[in-house]
């Protein structure tokens, strides 16, 4: 009875933390798009452009070229260069690319950025073990907002 | 000499082109392979039958290294892996074990005994009814025939032996059977092969059969054949088995990985060393 009241602490304090926020399994698609703010706040372009560039959190120039920001060394080549992509895509339309590019291409290589079901051996980083409950998606909601702001100024 | 000299200008262009925006990595397709100024080495070839329908041409990731890296491997005085190779000839002359025997005891010579044995691993026994890697053989052998400790199946000591035992076949095509006996592992390998894992949810595929000469970030990424296994890494400075490359890999895409020796990774290197048939084995091979 304990344990119960505490594990619905946990997750009111979990759910308080979260407040505004679109969780990863709450989710909506509208032919793959989503049109809401995941956090429910603006993202920030200067922050996502550091979020594509950090090995640890998006990494998004390990596989896409963007010229913009170039002062990062070594572009990939596996996906389409992100120049112009602002011009290309809505708002709502590159958020769901970022959230899980699979529901707007079917088969696609990309990883899926806020997702937390549905994989196969989930792992614990790079760690090569299995992942604990409840692991997090990728990059957080406002990660995922701050990166879509920076891909909405790449405009032909 | 002209030869040489045509190195070094490529390998300066190669460095120069490291920094410069996208994959001026690309190594040339046409390079070839000789090692010691003598041993000539198939590193492109047509695809075995099997592959026809995904890919036309074989690879070694020979071809997709930086022509300064490619060129260690040209010279084994200066291919670190050689010296692993020389140990591990070593071991395979050392009396180990309750019988008093050594791997040459029963095998003569390595270079009579082991010749040709790399160039058609993973194959069935038909004894044990399973499909053993070099490395179970190995062990077996220690166990069974010289009452040795079996060695960890990634550990300095296997990487020497199966260096030494591979180094025998250097030049032999890559002839795995896929059929028969081992049709039933062969194809659960291929289907692990094509299975994305971890939160990044890759396959094997996604990155070595769709988009083998892109780069990912500053690395070229190649065909992920294992024609030149074992392979001495620059990037870790030692000798990496299959299993320990394959677990690398998996781990990668954020994936609870499999065991080196299990019977996944079994099944994987038997496939994927199919997808090599025709390319020449490596013996001691070297990467980044």
């Amino acid at each position: 009875m304990k344990i119960t009241t505490i594990t619905a602490a946990v997750l009111f304090t979990a759910g308080a933390a979260l407040a505004g926020e679109v969780g990863p399994k709450d989710v909506v698609y509208a032919e793959g798009a989503i049109e809401a703010s995941l956090s429910g706040a603006p993202g920030d372009a200067a922050a996502g452009a550091k979020t594509m560039t950090t090995r640890s959190l998006g990494n998004c120039i390990a596989c896409h070229e963007v010229t913009a920001l170039k002062d990062s060394p070594f572009h990939g080549e596996v996906g389409p260069s992100l120049d112009g992509t602002g011009s290309r895509w809505t708002e709502a339309e590159l958020r769901g690319i970022v959230v899980n590019a699979k529901m707007t291409f079917e088969g696609t290589v990309m990883p899926a950025f806020y997702k937390v079901d549905g994989f196969n051996r989930a792992g614990d980083g790079y760690t090569g073990k299995a992942a604990p409950e409840n692991f997090p998606p990728v990059l957080t909601a406002q990660q995922v907002e701050d990166v879509v702001a920076f891909l909405v100024t790449l405009k032909d | 000499m002209t030869k040489l000299k045509s190195i070094r200008a490529f390998a300066v262009l190669a460095v120069a082109g490291g920094v410069a925006f996208g994959g001026a990595a690309q190594a040339d397709e046409n390079a070839e392979l000789i090692v010691n100024g003598e041993i000539k080495l198939v590193t492109k070839t047509a695809a075995p039958d099997h592959l026809k329908d995904a890919v036309d041409t074989i690879y070694s990731g020979w071809l997709f290294r930086e022509t300064g890296t490619q060129a260690m491997q040209m010279d084994d005085f200066v291919n670190p892996g050689m010296l692993d190779a020389e140990a591990g000839i070593e071991l395979y002359n050392a009396v180990d074990g309750t019988e008093g025997k050594s791997c040459a005891s029963c095998h003569g010579d390595i270079a009579e005994g082991m010749k040709g044995l790399r160039a058609v691993y993973p194959k069935w026994n038909e004894a044990a009814g399973e499909v053993r890697t070099m490395e179970m053989q190995v062990n077996d052998c220690r166990e069974t025939r010289m009452g040795a400790e079996p060695y960890k199946y990634i550990s300095r000591e296997m990487g020497q032996i199966v260096s030494a035992v591979s180094l025998q076949s250097r030049g032999e095509p890559v002839n795995v059977a896929i059929d028969g006996p081992v049709a039933a592992t062969w194809a659960q390998g291929k289907e692990l092969y094509y299975t994305r894992t971890g939160i990044l949810d890759l396959s094997c595929a996604s990155c070595h059969e769709e988009n083998y000469g892109n780069m990912i970030r500053a690395d070229h990424l190649s065909q992920g054949q294992i024609n030149g296994f074992p392979v001495y890494r620059l990037n870790n400075a030692k000798i990496n088995q299959v299993h320990d490359r394959f677990k690398g890999c998996v781990r990668d895409t954020r994936a609870e990985t499999y065991n080196p020796g299990s019977s996944e990774f079994i099944a994987l290197e038997l496939y994927v060393a199919s997808r090599g048939n025709g390319l020449s084995v490596e013996g001691v091979s070297l990467r980044n």
